[in-house]
């Protein structure tokens, strides 16, 4: 998936516009993603919103998706224009970009219908054997013991039929490919104990277990449901995320008319306005216009980089100062982004197949039942009962050894950890994500919007005096030059009141000047103020009155501003942490100095990240990656697990095993910590699944289970794990200790 | 015994109707919003939107109609 994203946004072409023929009335149904609608007013306010809008036909909110269905006449209104309408009403929207299938079809058509069909066969079978049960004890005639046990037979073979097909199907292609995963035991399990129940039924025999068969299939699926939901409820808001970031770009026709299309459709060959303060959303070649380019989530440099006609942009930097046309171009040539698309293949690819907790179990636990039926067989062989009571017993073994418990010992805790992080803010994304995470042991980090907000500050230690302060403020309001807003925020920390002033002309790649009396006020770099020698290099934007000394102003990338506890709190808890960075080493090594960093590289290419993290893996190191900008695209995918915030790149959120929101970086040590507690959790519920086996594989050994033993047994451990994990939920954690296997220590 | 002959096959169709309820409202997709389905029933006004394409069901065919 990630591999197809990569290429779309490369080749700069995506699908083509939705409604392409603008002369013909056409009904067209879109999705707009609209995360921030949290409450019942939200819904109603958008659907009122989206309805009145003149070609609105029908709008259909849903709270739990946080997206809105409209349906429209398509000349009539477009779908930037419904996104204005909703800015309008107060919430961010975009259309939907989708990277999967629609996410609601898998759950209406996926497991649910089967979850339902096995609850009906356990209620109904259930009612059937407790009745069979209790009439053991008072005077039940054999012939309606018979009787009910057929009419369990025909509830529970279809039933299991229908409903377990899940299990059969990823135990075939586990099978298939050489692998042996939980749906082995389970799917053995099943089949054996419906096929020896069909059997003894027919003797007339008290052994049946149709209960235990569709019991343990109904638990399961509601597992397996549970867990699906939150992959697509995390995946759903993963795209809602990704949906807000993907640009609208302003393309001009052959006609010379302006209009918006979604950054996506735009082709190789259109022309495109950039507006200053837009971002790019494809790449290209600059045409007219000069201004300056923020290209901080490409390299990770957080200065800007100057642009003249005839210069390549990417998708995704910032127009710092002036409008620009770009031509869009396709970008095979482009050195660096297909470096790094191809840097990613190589990627995922060493990334390899991770084996799941719960398949490695599965590995011990099959082999272990399967000799434990045959022992059972050839022990009561061996001991002169008959082959039937030999099977009936060995196949008592293997109900009871069926993995109920273990199979629901992973995926309940993986609900209730995903969910406990979803509250907090943090998508995980990646089914192994979190037991990936849990294994980490050393962390890098990148510096550009990782460790710092990838916003410009006035830095504390740069004295201008008040009144020179304000007067820079008022000319640097009418810029959105990514150092005058930085001043201008400043400015306004201060509490002072910002007038603009008026004749405020920009010079792109110079700086911003206005006349007043005595000659004209400049604002910009150094050559522009006219400072010849400037006395502190440092300084970036200077400010020039006439008759006065220039004053200058320096800036800063700001850290998150937790970075420094949250680099402590991980050292504390002996992690490794390193900070690996494209931007100039000077820069890097000030923001790691700042964040508590023993240990950092700047200047590194895409090639070199992948580099260090190879180097850390020959060591037997487990890294963590926390990186945003596309050149972290390719360690993001190769390192053992990843995480990115909110603000990254599309590819690095989708190359990321979780996203998180937020000013902080604090959900880096959240995400740890419950990715620990649920790899003890899981640990845990293997144990009670273990414990239990321990109880009653030797009476099942020795004959003494009944049908209703096995249905008291197997439904107590189910319980019982879940009820561990639902604890996860509420739980108060702190950040263990590394375990280390060997290797130096920071 | 004999109440056996009517008392089975009424639980079962009691169990049967309760499965196809169920079945229809999920395919009728009104599972779709939990949270939302909460909030409408206690919005005033009329119910809007009748001519909806209701469920991800139908709403399928996500162009052009």
């Amino acid at each position: 998936m990630e591999t197809i994203v990569v290429s779309g946004l490369i080749s700069g072409a995506g699908l083509a516009p939705a409604a392409a023929d603008r002369d013909v009335s056409t009904t067209v149904t879109t999705t707009l993603a609209v995360p921030n609608m949290m409450c019942g007013g939200c819904l109603r306010t958008i659907e009122q919103a989206l309805q009145s809008t003149p070609g609105v036909g029908a709008a259909r909110a849903n709270l739990s998706s946080r997206r809105v269905m409209v349906t429209f006449q398509s000349p009539q209104t477009d779908a930037p224009e419904l996104v204005n309408v909703l800015k309008a009403a107060g919430f961010s929207s975009a259309e939907l970009f989708e990277t999967s299938a629609p996410a609601q079809t898998t759950f209406a058509s996926g497991l649910l219908p089967r979850v339902g069909v096995a609850g009906f066969a356990a209620a109904n079978i259930m009612l059937l054997s407790v009745s069979v049960w209790s009439g053991h004890a008072s005077d039940m005639d054999s012939s309606v013991a018979t009787l009910f046990h057929w009419i369990s037979a025909l509830i529970a073979l279809p039933a299991i039929a229908y409903a377990a097909q899940p299990f059969f199907t990823s135990a075939v292609a586990a099978l298939r490919g050489r692998r042996l995963n939980m749906d082995v035991p389970i799917s053995l399990g099943v089949i054996l104990a419906t096929a020896m129940s069909l059997f003894q039924t027919l003797r007339g025999s008290d052994q049946v277990y149709f209960d235990a068969a569709v019991t343990l299939v109904f638990f399961l699926l509601i597992g397996r449901t549970l867990d699906e939901r939150m992959r697509t409820k995390s995946r759903g808001a993963a795209e809602n995320l990704l949906s807000l970031k993907a640009t609208a770009a302003t393309v001009i026709g052959a006609d010379g008319n302006a209009r918006q299309i979604q950054a996506r459709a735009v082709v190789p060959g259109m022309q495109m306005l950039v507006a200053a303060g837009e971002r790019i959303a494809a790449d290209g070649i600059v045409t007219a216009g000069r201004s300056e380019i923020d290209e901080g989530l490409i390299t990770g440099e957080t200065l800007p980089r100057l642009v003249n006609p005839g210069d390549r942009v990417h998708a995704g930097t910032v127009n710092g100062s002036a409008p620009l046309h770009v031509d869009a171009t396709s970008c095979d040539d482009n050195t660096l982004l297909a470096e790094i698309a191809r840097l990613m293949l190589a990627g995922e690819q060493s990334r390899g197949r991770y084996v799941r907790l719960a398949d490695r179990a599965a590995k011990l636990y099959a082999p272990a039942v399967h000799i434990l039926g045959l022992t059972t067989f050839a022990g009561w062989m061996l001991a002169g009962s008959g082959w039937e009571q030999a099977l009936t017993y060995a196949i008592a073994v293997l109900i009871i050894t069926c993995p109920c418990a273990l199979a629901l010992a992973v995926p309940a805790v993986q609900v209730a950890a995903t969910s406990r992080l979803f509250g907090q803010g943090i998508i995980v994304k990646a089914a192994d994500g979190l037991e990936r995470l849990a294994e980490v042991d050393t962390i890098v980090f990148d510096k550009t919007g990782t460790l710092t907000a990838g916003e410009l500050r006035l830095r504390s230690d740069c004295s201008v005096a008040d009144d020179r302060f304000v007067a820079a403020a008022r000319i640097a309001v009418s810029s959105r030059h990514p150092y005058a807003q930085a001043l201008v925020r400043a400015a306004r920390d201060r509490g002072w009141l910002i007038e603009p002033r008026v004749g405020v002309r920009e010079v792109a790649g110079s700086g911003l000047a206005v006349a007043s009396a005595g000659g004209e006020e400049r604002l910009g770099s150094a050559a522009w103020a006219g400072v010849a020698q400037p006395r502190r290099n440092d300084a970036s934007l200077w400010y020039a009155q006439p008759g006065t000394e220039p004053a200058g102003f320096c800036f800063e990338d700001h850290l998150r501003p937790d970075a420094a506890a949250t680099v402590a709190a991980l050292r504390l808890a002996g992690y490794d942490v390193e900070v690996l960075s494209g931007d100039r080493p000077d820069a890097v090594e000030q923001t790691a100095r700042a964040a508590g960093f023993d240990r950092w590289q700047g200047g590194a290419r895409p090639d070199a990240k992948l580099k260090r993290l190879d180097d850390l893996k020959a060591q037997g190191r487990h890294t963590l990656m926390v990186g945003d900008g596309l050149n972290d695209a390719p360690a993001l995918a190769t390192a053992h697990a990843s995480l990115s915030p909110a603000t990254a790149v599309d590819i690095s959120q989708n190359a990321a095993d979780a996203v998180f929101q937020g000013e902080r970086l604090g959900p880096v040590v959240e995400t740890l910590k419950v990715a620990k507690a649920a790899h003890r959790m899981a640990l845990q519920n293997f144990a009670i699944a273990i414990l239990y086996n321990i109880a009653f594989v030797p009476l099942a050994m020795s004959g003494r289970v009944t049908p209703l033993v096995a249905a008291l047994a197997m439904s107590t451990s189910s319980i019982l794990v879940t009820a561990n994990a639902v604890r996860l939920r509420t739980m108060t954690l702190t950040l263990v200790p590394v375990r280390r296997s060997g290797g130096e220590q920071a | 015994m004999t109440a056996l002959a009517w008392l089975i096959p009424a639980a079962l169709s009691l169990g049967l109707i309760g499965l196809a309820a169920f079945l229809w409202a999920l395919y009728d997709g009104q599972f779709d919003d939990l949270e939302g389905a909460g909030w409408r029933v206690i919005e005033d006004g009329e119910p809007a939107h009748s001519d909806l394409p209701k469920s991800s069901a139908d709403g399928k065919a996500d162009g052009q109609h």
